[in-house]
């Protein structure tokens, strides 16, 4: 059998994105689509974070301040230093990633409990930067007047058109991260969260990988922070608190650990969920609450997971006198 | 085949000393391993011989001392830079990636030898391809090798255990060393398995061309296959020869046996 000169991820990822495009086409109005933006934009996030926790086991409860780092280095510099918007953008992604490499260097020499503890001081700070520093961030009013996403003469109006660009950028996010998983990076990851001792005796960095993941995942956040940024024009702290960052882990859990298309998966149902339970009114924190039990309960290994079992067993009834082997 | 006696030694410890707190766990050990060579290190339960793996690769801080691996001295190396440096070990208590597949936790022993940038990674490039194609059909004829060819893609977790033995075999093996190092690798096999880890432990040495340090309670395997045994009692270096004149010699008849005979 020939092999395509495409890798299978590559395959996946334009049929992935082809659907993703058709959505304006189905959703009735724009409200509908600036949800389906926000899950596209949490979906770049829960990529990074599980390639950070499913793959390499480091737990991160402070990964939202990543986001917030990078939607206010853009807001200040394409507003207050009047620089341009793709300059502004660079700056957020490259500062979320800088400062993801100094918090690396005390905080990746932990384990377990103290990571998570280490991780969400981290976010506790930043939260309170945003907030204190109202000169710089506007204070819990939030930052005002961030111009819209422009490159060139080229500017990104509409919804839609904002759209379209987060369905390429989450498309060629999900390419590039199952692409590095099955790469030795990945494989090195994966055997370090088993095993430190046996990975750093067969040659891998033990240090350098973590640093490289938690970076790698802290950039995308920071990308997903500087396209937040531009596309709400107006951005307030309670976005990138504590709250933020657990649902980005809930997010990462409930999707399926060490799973991309899980997280994905995971992103757009939490973020489609709560505009679902709308009609529950009063209740609807209460049905979001028990859907979240009932999922974790009946789906230990996610949604990815549980998705990935009903294929398994639908394809096994249509066949059902598979020969013996 | 087999190199004179006064060859270089491959790895050479000298005067090493490891502490841990107060504790001496190794006092002074001198430790050598000729190339092309089966070196056993035994001892009573407590007398270091583990210590003396994880100082050679890096698992615990040398307090004193030197080792010096072909000619270059790792001391004071991390653990991945003396994996690359060519000393790779396997675990008393397996430490398999259980959450790989077979293939690849042997893929992964693999890790410094499989060369290709981030970018590569990130685009699945026409030499990424190349590299891990090799990568994968040298894994395989490790896997061919220890006998475990036949479970490639099955969870590495859902082996049983003188199959995961194995595997940490072929893990190790593929990082292509110029020493192996194994802690205690019968430990729990029946004795159909240990004849055939002896087997396969003869076969690294004289068709691969590893040279193995072996730490090992069971004296048949030891006795078998080891062109030299080093004895251990207490951190302290009793006796090393051949496995005759240790078996003779009456100060590891004492250590083993207690001082009446």
């Amino acid at each position: 059998m020939r092999r395509s000169f495409f890798g299978r991820n590559a395959v996946q990822s334009t049929l992935f994105l082809a659907v993703l495009l058709a959505v304006p086409f189905v959703v009735p109005n724009d409200y509908y689509l600036s949800i389906c933006i926000l899950a596209c934009l949490n979906a770049v996030m829960v990529v990074g974070l599980n390639l950070l926790m499913g793959y390499a086991g480091q737990i991160s409860l402070g990964h939202a301040a990543f986001y917030g780092i990078g939607a206010y280095a853009t807001a200040i510099c394409t507003t207050s230093l009047s620089l341009p918007v793709p300059a502004g953008m660079a700056i957020g992604i490259g500062l979320a990633a800088a400062v993801a490499w100094l918090v690396a260097i005390p905080t990746l020499k932990l384990k377990g409990h103290y990571l998570a503890m280490a991780t969400l001081g981290f976010g506790i700070i930043v939260s309170i930067v945003f907030n204190e520093a109202v000169e710089l961030t506007g204070g819990p009013s939030g930052y005002v007047g961030i111009p819209r996403l422009a490159c060139g003469g080229y500017a990104v109006e509409t919804d839609r058109g904002f759209y379209n660009l987060m369905a390429v950028v989450l498309a060629l996010v999900v390419l590039a991260a199952r692409n590095l998983m099955t790469s030795r990076t990945g494989r090195a990851l994966r055997a370090l969260q088993v095993s430190e001792k046996a990975a750093a005796s067969l040659g891998i960095d033990i240090a350098a990988h973590k640093r490289f993941v938690f970076v790698l995942s802290a950039a995308l956040a920071g990308l997903a922070g500087v396209l937040y940024a531009h596309y709400l024009c107006f951005i307030a702290p309670a976005s990138f608190g504590f709250s933020a960052s657990v649902q980005l882990v809930v997010m990462v859990v409930l999707g399926g650990m060490a799973s991309v298309w899980g997280s994905v998966v995971g992103a757009f149902f939490l973020t489609v969920l709560p505009e679902a339970l709308r009609n529950f009114e009063d209740i609807d924190i209460l049905v979001y609450g028990c859907i979240l039990v009932a999922t974790i309960l009946f789906l230990p290994d996610g949604l990815a997971g549980g998705l990935h079992r009903l294929l398994a067993k639908c394809r096994r009834t249509k066949v059902p006198h598979a020969p013996a082997d | 085949m087999r190199p004179p006696t006064d060859a270089a030694p491959l790895l050479d410890l000298a005067g090493v000393t490891v502490r841990f707190g107060g504790v001496h766990a190794l006092t002074e050990a001198d430790f050598t391993i000729r190339p092309d060579s089966v070196t056993a290190l035994i001892g009573p339960n407590g007398a270091g011989k583990t210590t003396v793996l994880n100082a050679i690769t890096g698992l615990v801080p040398v307090a004193a001392g030197s080792i010096v691996l072909d000619g270059h001295d790792i001391t004071r190396l991390p653990p991945h830079r003396r994996a690359a440096a060519g000393v790779v070990r396997t675990f008393q208590n397996l430490e398999v990636f259980t959450s790989l597949s077979v293939l690849e936790n042997v893929m992964t022993g693999r890790h410094i030898l499989t060369r290709y940038g981030a970018l590569a990674s990130l685009l699945h490039t026409p030499a990424f391809r190349r590299a891990e194609r090799d990568c994968r059909e040298r894994a395989l004829e490790k896997l061919e090798f220890v006998g475990l060819a036949d479970v490639r893609d099955t969870p590495a977790g859902d082996l049983p255990y003188g199959r995961q033995r194995l595997l940490e075999l072929a893990r190790a093996l593929a990082a292509e060393p110029k020493l192996l190092l194994l802690d205690e690798p019968a430990a729990g096999l029946n004795t159909r398995e240990t004849a055939a880890l002896g087997q396969c432990i003869r076969a690294i040495r004289d068709r691969l061309h590893v040279a193995v340090g072996l730490v090992e309670h069971d004296m048949d395997l030891v006795m078998g296959v080891s062109d030299y045994v080093t004895v251990l009692n207490f951190g302290h270096p009793l006796a090393s020869g051949t496995p005759e004149a240790v078996q003779a010699d009456p100060e590891v008849v004492r250590a083993y046996l207690g001082e009446e005979n």
